[in-house]
């Protein structure tokens, strides 16, 4: 059984239809991408299954419906990290790291995740009592993805990671990502537009066009795929 | 001509007005709560306050005594708050800023009918909170109401400050107040913030009113209404988004207004509230964020 499904599901802006009823699932300890052009729906899938959209169809999340409150959807164990990373700029990196573990009840066990979060990320711990404002783009990014883990989610919702990123940070940044699934087993649903980067670094992958899924299955068999070649990585 | 300055009343002024003062900044530091909550300035915050010192004085007219009565009306004026803003506010949640606003204004109204349908008209008065000897510092008679408002203001401002900084729920309510979107995605239920803002502003509304009505000697309905424009005239002066400019412009406001009715002969207590208004006016056309803000008012 998936850890995550979702079957014909659809969600629209006002009169805009942005999700036409798209099947997708993750597996637990799988890394999922999905990709497509711009309008596609990418950002709209992981909109749906967080509930900041509305949306009709089928989501089960271990077995169970998925909430249709974002901040329920939070407490199930999906954690979002949104387009523009959803940090708070004027909040301290501590009391950012701190807001990912809100949810959480078991005070140990989130000190215990909040020194793991600062060796993982030593920059993060440097600059633990600046604004999250003050940071550069990609250790902004660190921070969005420190303070989902601290959520200790068993899915991680990722949406272009790498906007805005120089290339050198974005490749550590999915080192990092490939480490948690590894080492974690954390489940990842990834929208990138970087392509080739993104089926790198996931077993699977959709490729949504209109609201629909065109093409889906294992990364390496899409990155031979014919169309997704011409249009995705553009050889 | 010679001109001796009278020091001693200089400083007598000077504390009467941080008296003042303070009263205005808990009123105000409840204006920023929930405009930085809500991006609305909750006009009934006066008429609320009043309506809980009218609660606190019916239950020194049933054998409280003015603290218990204190205690027992801050407490009750948090759960209000919540309700009050489930029950009326909750259904504009998402609805523009002038909705809730004029919302807002229909609660001022409201509340002040209520208060004159339960309470007949006469004036009231209040038990006092502290002791109305005077007290002799460096030879210099201070009244003993006056430092004891000025301590009460302060100790509100530091529990507040300390609960939004190192709580985990004040935490939340910052953030809430910064960014709902990302705050949903944590899991915060924004919603419930809101209303503990409106519970956590209409207790202060229950304190400033609570500190206000004995020195006045007798009260009606109709108290507030002067502490409301002279608390908001702070509010703006020091940037109606910081808490901490809230309470410097409100001290700041209460000492000039008391200097300015005291020595300044044609001002009297007659002009006060124009004088208010003038500083709310003169803050918009120079600085519209205030001494300590950092968003101009420019909402449409």
């Amino acid at each position: 059984m998936p850890l995550l499904e979702l079957r014909g599901v659809a969600a629209r802006y006002g009169a805009l239809q942005a999700l036409r009823g798209i099947d997708l699932s993750v597996d637990e300890g799988e890394i999922v991408a999905v990709l497509g052009a711009n309008g596609a729906g990418k950002t709209t899938t992981l909109r749906a299954i967080s509930a900041t959209v509305k949306t009709s169809g089928d989501l089960v999340f271990a077995g169970e419906r998925v909430p249709r409150r974002p901040e329920a959807v939070a407490r199930v164990g999906i954690a979002h990290v949104p387009e523009g990373r959803g940090t708070f700029a004027q909040l301290s990196v501590d009391e950012n790291l701190r807001l990912g573990a809100h949810v959480r009840r078991d005070r140990a066990g989130v000190k215990a995740d909040y020194d793991r979060t600062l060796q993982r990320f030593p920059i993060l711990a440097e600059r633990r009592g600046q604004a999250a404002g003050t940071l550069s783009g990609g250790e902004q990014q660190q921070l969005a993805l420190a303070r989902a883990l601290m959520q200790r989610p068993r899915l991680l919702l990722l949406d272009e990671p790498s906007l805005g990123l120089a290339p050198r940070v974005v490749a550590d940044f999915f080192a990092v990502i490939g480490e948690l699934n590894e080492q974690e087993g954390l489940s990842v649903l990834v929208v990138e537009q970087n392509a080739s980067l993104a089926l790198a670094s996931s077993a699977r992958a959709y490729v949504l066009e209109v609201g629909r899924v065109a093409v889906a299955g294992a990364s390496a068999e899409l990155q031979r795929h014919e169309s997704v070649r011409r249009s995705y990585l553009g050889y | 001509m010679v001109f001796a300055v009278d020091w001693a009343g200089v400083a007598q002024q000077v504390v009467a007005g941080l008296s003042s003062g303070g009263i205005y900044a808990i009123l105000a530091v409840a204006f920023v709560l929930i405009y930085r909550a809500t991006g609305v300035v909750n006009f009934a915050q006066g008429e609320l306050a009043m309506f809980s010192t009218f609660v606190a004085w019916t239950l020194t007219q049933h054998g409280f005594g003015y603290w218990p009565a204190f205690v027992v009306t801050v407490l009750a004026s948090f759960a209000g708050g919540i309700a009050l803003e489930r029950v009326v506010i909750r259904p504009v949640e998402r609805a523009s800023v002038l909705t809730i606003a004029i919302v807002t204004i229909g609660l001022f109204y409201v509340v002040n009918g209520a208060a004159f349908w339960i309470w007949s008209p006469e004036v009231k008065s209040m038990p006092n909170a502290f002791s109305t000897r005077p007290i002799r510092i460096a030879g210099v008679a201070f009244s003993i109401s006056d430092l004891g408002i000025i301590g009460v203001s302060l100790l509100t401002v530091l529990v507040l400050w300390l609960f939004f900084r190192f709580t985990k729920l004040g935490l939340a309510m910052r953030a809430a107040a910064l960014n709902p979107e990302s705050s949903r995605l944590t899991g915060i239920r924004v919603s419930w913030t809101i209303a503990l803002g409106w519970g956590l502003a209409t207790a202060l509304g229950a304190v400033a009113g609570l500190m206000a009505a004995p020195p006045l000697g007798s009260f009606d309905q109709n108290f507030m209404q002067p502490i409301l424009l002279y608390a908001f005239a702070g509010a703006v002066l020091g940037g109606i988004d910081s808490a901490l400019g809230a309470v410097i412009g409100s001290l700041a406001l209460g000492v000039f207004l008391n200097l300015l009715g005291t020595y300044v002969s044609w001002v009297g207590t007659d002009l006060r509230q124009a004088a208010a208004l003038a500083v709310i006016l003169v803050v918009l056309l120079v600085r519209p964020a205030g001494l300590f803000g950092t968003t101009a008012v420019t909402r449409v």
